[in-house]
């Protein structure tokens, strides 16, 4: 007989699960060893915690009513819930922090086929700056990559807020650059150049700001997109440089146009692709200022993998492989 | 994301199929075999799959093409879509409308005797927007065929449609009352394949511009 299950949720039997289980095991193993010790927080939150941490974020979660009438929330990432726990079990701890989970992460979807559950393996290293902190945890990534078996993954690193900060450096009028961010959040390029064109900008402005979403691939990006951005620019060289050093320079593509939907980060952001999955595989960055609001201002960073996808790429490159 | 170390475009059948292959045949690829009706077509460079045009950013999305070319109509009918729109390619330039019946102003009788307006489409979701983005209500009914034809029997008010030279609804004694936006043909990009094959995404980006 046939009962109904939620829309994006699902069952995994035995064979599954076994692949699942080897793979989230290789990956807690990895970041374990690293020093990055494994914690589990609740599923559900107070809806007011969470707000605290990105009120953009709460509002995508499934909410719940407990029995006093409070209002709570299924976790729609685990970095929150992390921030929450570093401040009140964590208060005067020496830094840096670092910590690894295995959770299920929620959230509500409008379209149909997205996942409502999904199973995150991830990190998060508080206490570090950039680019120290990115290049540890990035490198830390790649290498839990490689030992699950992806031979072909790549890191996207790009500035969370680079293209702010520029739309603010040129005097782009406050009301135009909530419109145009929008256009490149839906990776709508065509609608951020037409934005531009009613601009009516210099034309080494209007070029700088056509063109900065679209420098992506090695070290030469960089040189590419200066003045305005400078800042940015140079923490990205910055962590390339202690990744070539670490020798995963070929891993990395340096991204100018990447964007992360989460409303805190403040710095460098990442995304991790697989030739064999059409889907990025993962995300993260630095959020500075997301310990703060819960009581414990620390620089951090962390990435989240998505582990069926992950799953998915392992297959699909063991088949390639083969 | 396609395995090999070239490109796969998604190509849609339908009204920008002959400009979207004469747009190929222009940058070198001879598409001859996809015209006398061959579903796929394979160069070193740029494998080439056609299908139903809705059909296009799903298979970009998915990965299953690298880039695909479609009409901004069908993008913005599904907007949550995970893809890269490149290129205003400027070709199949077309207007989403409002049409009703020619003569009395049937949508304005309806909003003011009975607070609604019926409008069948093919485009529920930019109909949806477009009504409530300007304060009115609608009831969409959407119709899988020949949309003219909704007003004439009675089933709507009007209709919310996609048009070229308006001849149709001219035909169907339909008259423009309101043009929503401006379609044209788009390069579109899977997100994954822009990072990972950036070089060759640019260089046909830049050829199709050129």
């Amino acid at each position: 007989m046939i009962h109904r299950i939620p829309p994006g949720t699902r069952d995994v039997l035995p064979d599954e699960m076994r692949e699942l289980r080897a793979l989230s095991e290789t990956l807690r193993h990895e970041f374990e060893a690293a020093g990055y010790g494994e914690v589990w927080t609740p599923a559900l939150e107070y809806e007011e915690v969470l707000q605290r941490g990105d009120e953009r974020l709460a509002g995508a979660g499934f909410r719940v009513l407990d029995a006093q009438g409070d209002l709570l929330q299924l976790r729609s990432d685990a970095t929150i819930p992390i921030a929450r726990m570093v401040s009140t079990r964590y208060e005067d701890a020496p830094v840096p922090l670092r910590f690894c989970y295995l959770a299920h992460a929620y959230r509500a979807h409008e379209a149909a086929g997205q996942p409502a559950e999904f199973l995150q393996a991830g990190i998060e290293l508080m206490g570090l700056e950039a680019p120290a902190g990115d290049a540890e945890v990035v490198v830390l990534v790649i290498r839990a990559l490689e030992a699950a078996g992806l031979r072909r993954h790549k890191l996207g690193i790009g500035d969370g807020d680079l293209y702010r900060t520029l739309l603010r450096e040129l005097e782009v009028p406050e009301e135009e650059r909530l419109p145009l961010l929008e256009q490149l959040a839906r990776r709508n390029l065509v609608g951020v150049e037409m934005a531009i064109e009613k601009l009516g900008m210099s034309r080494a402005a209007h070029d700088l700001l056509v063109t900065l979403p679209t420098l992506r691939g090695g070290p030469e990006v960089l040189d590419r997109a200066d003045g305005p951005v400078a800042r940015a620019v140079d923490n990205l060289r910055g962590c390339y440089e202690l990744l070539a050093e670490q020798g995963v320079a070929d891993r990395v593509i340096l991204d100018l146009g990447l964007l992360r939907e989460l409303g805190y980060y403040t710095g460098a952001v990442f995304e991790v692709y697989d030739p064999a999955v059409g889907f990025a595989l993962g995300g993260g960055g630095r959020y500075d200022d997301l310990l703060g609001r819960f009581g414990r201002a620390l620089p951090a960073c962390g990435v989240a993998l998505d582990v069926q996808r992950l799953h998915l790429a392992q297959t699909a490159e063991e088949r390639e492989g083969a | 994301m396609t395995p090999s170390e070239g490109l796969t475009i998604a190509v849609p059948r339908g009204a920008l199929f002959g400009d979207t292959l004469d747009l190929l045949d222009r940058l070198g690829f001879d598409t001859d075999e996809v015209r006398s009706n061959a579903r796929r077509l394979i160069f070193p460079e740029l494998g080439i799959v056609t299908m139903r045009p809705s059909d296009v950013p799903t298979y970009v999305e998915h990965g299953a093409a690298d880039l695909g070319i479609t009409g901004k109509d069908v993008l913005l009918e599904s907007p949550g879509r995970e893809v890269y729109e490149l290129v205003d390619l400027g070709y199949g330039r077309c207007t989403m409308v409002v049409a009703a019946p020619s003569g009395e102003d049937m949508l304005a009788e309806a909003l003011r005797r009975l607070g609604r307006v019926r409008i069948a489409t093919k485009y529920p979701g930019i109909a949806t927007r477009h009504f409530a983005s300007t304060g009115r209500q609608a009831e969409i009914v959407e119709v899988k065929g020949s949309v003219e034809i909704a007003p004439l029997t009675g089933l709507v008010d009007g209709i919310v449609d996609l048009t070229a030279t308006g001849k149709t609804l001219a035909e169907n004694h339909l008259e423009i009352r309101e043009e929503i936006v401006v379609c044209t043909a788009r390069l579109i990009a899977n997100p994954v394949a822009h990072k990972l094959k950036a070089a060759q995404v640019d260089a046909l980006v830049e050829r199709m511009r050129g």
